[in-house]
């Protein structure tokens, strides 16, 4: 067989319907794109999901306050709160395992400085708390143990806090007023921008949980407290061990548990899986389009065997074996498709830039997905052109010369 | 010296379910060298069977048939094929080029089903130069549609001829030509001829064929008469002709 030759042909073929091969080619560069695209989404989705966990802190062990019921009517999760200072003191002092503890209420305010107000999210933690979420300061300094005993007036405070209220930049040492309490500003964050919901993470405020309980809150129960285990491998026991405690503290079982531990891992596993399945429908939905172009190639091409009919008689006639008509036919079908497998890649790439760059979406191009969208199209080719190109190599040079 | 074609009782049977077709009943015919022969015959005389056999495009049902000293009843599908680019080229009624491919691509597509590797430049060159026997070879970058009916046998001529083949088989090839143009694509034929080349055509139109050497006249099948022809017509003379009456019908218009 002349291979070279048959190439030759092939691209000469296409050439002369470059229209004709170019919208054929559409359904399967639309399809290659979206793959990529959907996969870049998913994939960035993922990391981001991951990052975020990774900020979660090392080896942390989260516990919340369960639901609780009250003359038949119950609590969602977090309500009233069942977890003590006493809890969170017992786990520190009884679970050999963990190395810090901050006990954690919560709760919205309006906060005031400088003339300005400021809607925000007031955290009361322990002087571990950044040290758990691996959170770094940019200035000042975290509050300490004496400022939880002596219920401080001190506070760390967010990023955007400081662009809302504190025009000149400098916060430190400044006096900022949570429902009329003054609390004076010891730290600033680090930025650490939005979370997966799309959260601003520096928008806050964080006090002593003991100051955050009775100058702001005033309530006696905690909304969670989080646990550092010593390391990875301490996980599983601390978590075993604060189960086994926190139900003797609260005299419960694990039908009437009113409180839920859950490990870094447990939290990242049902945030990727969330975005796993994402990706994955996504994909299965462009994959579907790209088949629905392989079938498109497969039209056009056994429309253009009909219509070509009298060519590939001509051929025939002047010395071309059935093979090599059925190579031609097969080498275009492949070509158009990995053509349109190259766009397509280009396309995919070029939207899920243009997505992240509009929608702040995070992207990531997999180059597994573009590999095997490539793979995949070529191999749409050779599926969807072998039946067309069989049907022409087939045909009898008289009957395709008198062909009309 | 030896026939290039040599038939021995062909006989070709199409077989249509119910109805056998008996289209050539026993053929016997032998062409040498430098022949130019005209087939001729009404409708379902067995031409064009006759002509698709020597063409190698049809195998016959029954006897021998030696193309250049090979016998061809035997062989299969691509050996054929490989025959027909090798030794056989062919013109046809309606011209058969590609559309939307050049002149000069359309000349070069016997020679990419050729048996030897051929250059890009040797393709064009041979190409080109078999647009020059034409007298074509100032339109190789024409599309076949931008070429008048005659150009274009014309070409399709120049791609009959561009791997030396030993017989040149044409199929009506001024059926869809007028009159001047016919004469005009018969004078290429009577200088290939003239050069040696050996020529076959299939025509059913009487004063086509008396530009030839031999008419061979087909009815049902069967070779009626095989004579050689008395007063040939010359194409440069009928040219001539038909320049003068043209000329008189402008002065007596």
């Amino acid at each position: 067989m002349r291979i070279g030759s048959t190439l030759t042909v092939s691209f000469r073929a296409l050439r002369r319907n470059a229209m004709r091969s170019t919208l054929t080619a559409l359904g399967i560069i639309i399809g290659v794109g979206a793959v990529i695209a959907m996969v870049s989404i998913g994939n960035g989705a993922k990391s981001m999901v991951e990052a975020q966990i990774a900020a979660l802190g090392e080896n942390v062990l989260l516990v919340f306050s369960g639901s609780i019921s009250q003359g038949g009517a119950r609590s969602g999760s977090f309500g009233a709160g069942t977890l003590t200072v006493e809890d969170a003191d017992a786990i520190q002092r009884e679970v050999t395992t963990v190395i810090a503890v901050s006990p954690e209420v919560r709760m919205g305010a309006q906060v005031l400085a400088n003339g300005l107000n400021w809607s925000t999210q007031i955290l009361g933690e322990g002087p571990d708390y950044l040290s758990i979420r691996m959170w770094p300061l940019s200035d000042g300094n975290m509050f300490t143990d004496s400022d939880i005993r002596s219920v401080g007036k001190v506070c760390i405070v967010g990023q955007t806090i400081v662009t809302q209220l504190f025009p000149d930049g400098a916060p430190i040492g400044q006096t900022l007023r949570i429902r009329n309490q003054p609390f004076k500003v010891v730290g600033v964050l680090a930025a650490k921008g939005l979370s997966v919901q799309g959260a601003d993470q520096d928008d806050l405020v964080i006090v002593p949980y003991t100051s955050a309980m009775k100058r702001v809150a005033r309530q006696t129960m905690l909304r969670s407290i989080n646990v550092q285990a010593a390391s990875a491998e301490a996980i599983a026991v601390a978590q075993a061990d604060i189960i086994a405690l926190l139900r003797q503290r609260h005299r419960t079982t694990e039908q009437t548990d009113d409180f839920t531990v859950r490990n870094q891992e447990e939290i990242a596993q049902a945030a990727t899986a969330t975005s796993k399945t994402m990706t994955l429908l996504l994909g299965a939905i462009a994959g579907v389009s790209l088949l629905v172009g392989g079938i498109g190639i497969m039209n056009i091409m056994l429309v253009s065997v009909t219509e070509r009919t009298r060519e590939i008689g001509i051929r025939l006639a002047v010395g071309a074996h059935g093979r090599e008509i059925q190579l031609q036919f097969l080498t275009e079908a492949v070509v158009l498709s990995a053509f349109g497998g190259s766009l397509g890649i280009l396309l995919g790439i070029g939207a899920s830039e243009l997505l992240s760059q509009i929608n702040h979406w995070p992207t990531l191009v997999s180059p597994l997905a573009v590999v095997v969208a490539f793979l995949f199209s070529a191999a749409v080719g050779v599926v969807f052109g072998f039946y067309p190109a069989r049907k022409a190599s087939l045909l009898d040079p008289i009957e395709a010369l008198r062909y009309e | 010296m030896a026939a290039v074609v040599q038939l021995e009782d062909i006989h070709k049977i199409y077989d249509s379910g119910e109805v056998q077709v008996h289209a050539v009943r026993g053929v016997s015919l032998e062409l040498h060298k430098g022949e130019f022969m005209a087939i001729m015959g009404a409708s379902g005389s067995g031409k064009s069977t006759l002509m698709n056999t020597l063409g190698c495009l049809d195998r016959p049902t029954r006897g021998r048939y030696l193309l250049d000293g090979v016998d061809v009843s035997q062989l299969d599908r691509n050996e054929l094929a490989d025959l027909r680019n090798e030794k056989l080229g062919f013109v046809f009624q309606g011209f058969n080029l590609l559309s939307r491919t050049t002149a000069l691509e359309n000349v070069e597509l016997p020679m990419l089903y050729g048996p030897r590797r051929v250059s890009g430049r040797q393709l064009r060159e041979q190409a080109l130069h078999c647009l020059d026997i034409v007298g074509l070879s100032d339109r190789a970058d024409h599309f076949p549609s931008q070429l008048s009916g005659g150009q274009q046998q014309r070409v399709a001529i120049a791609r009959a001829l561009v791997n030396n083949p030993q017989v040149l088989l044409a199929d009506e090839p001024t059926g869809n030509l007028d009159s001047k143009t016919s004469v005009e694509v018969l004078g290429v034929f009577e200088t290939l001829n003239q050069q040696g080349i050996t020529i076959v055509m299939v025509t059913h139109e009487l004063d086509i064929a008396r530009y030839c050497k031999r008419n061979l006249i087909m009815r049902d099948g069967r070779v009626v008469s095989d004579i050689a022809v008395a007063d040939r017509f010359f194409a440069e003379q009928e040219l001539q002709r038909l320049r003068d009456a043209e000329v008189a019908a402008k002065l007596t218009g």
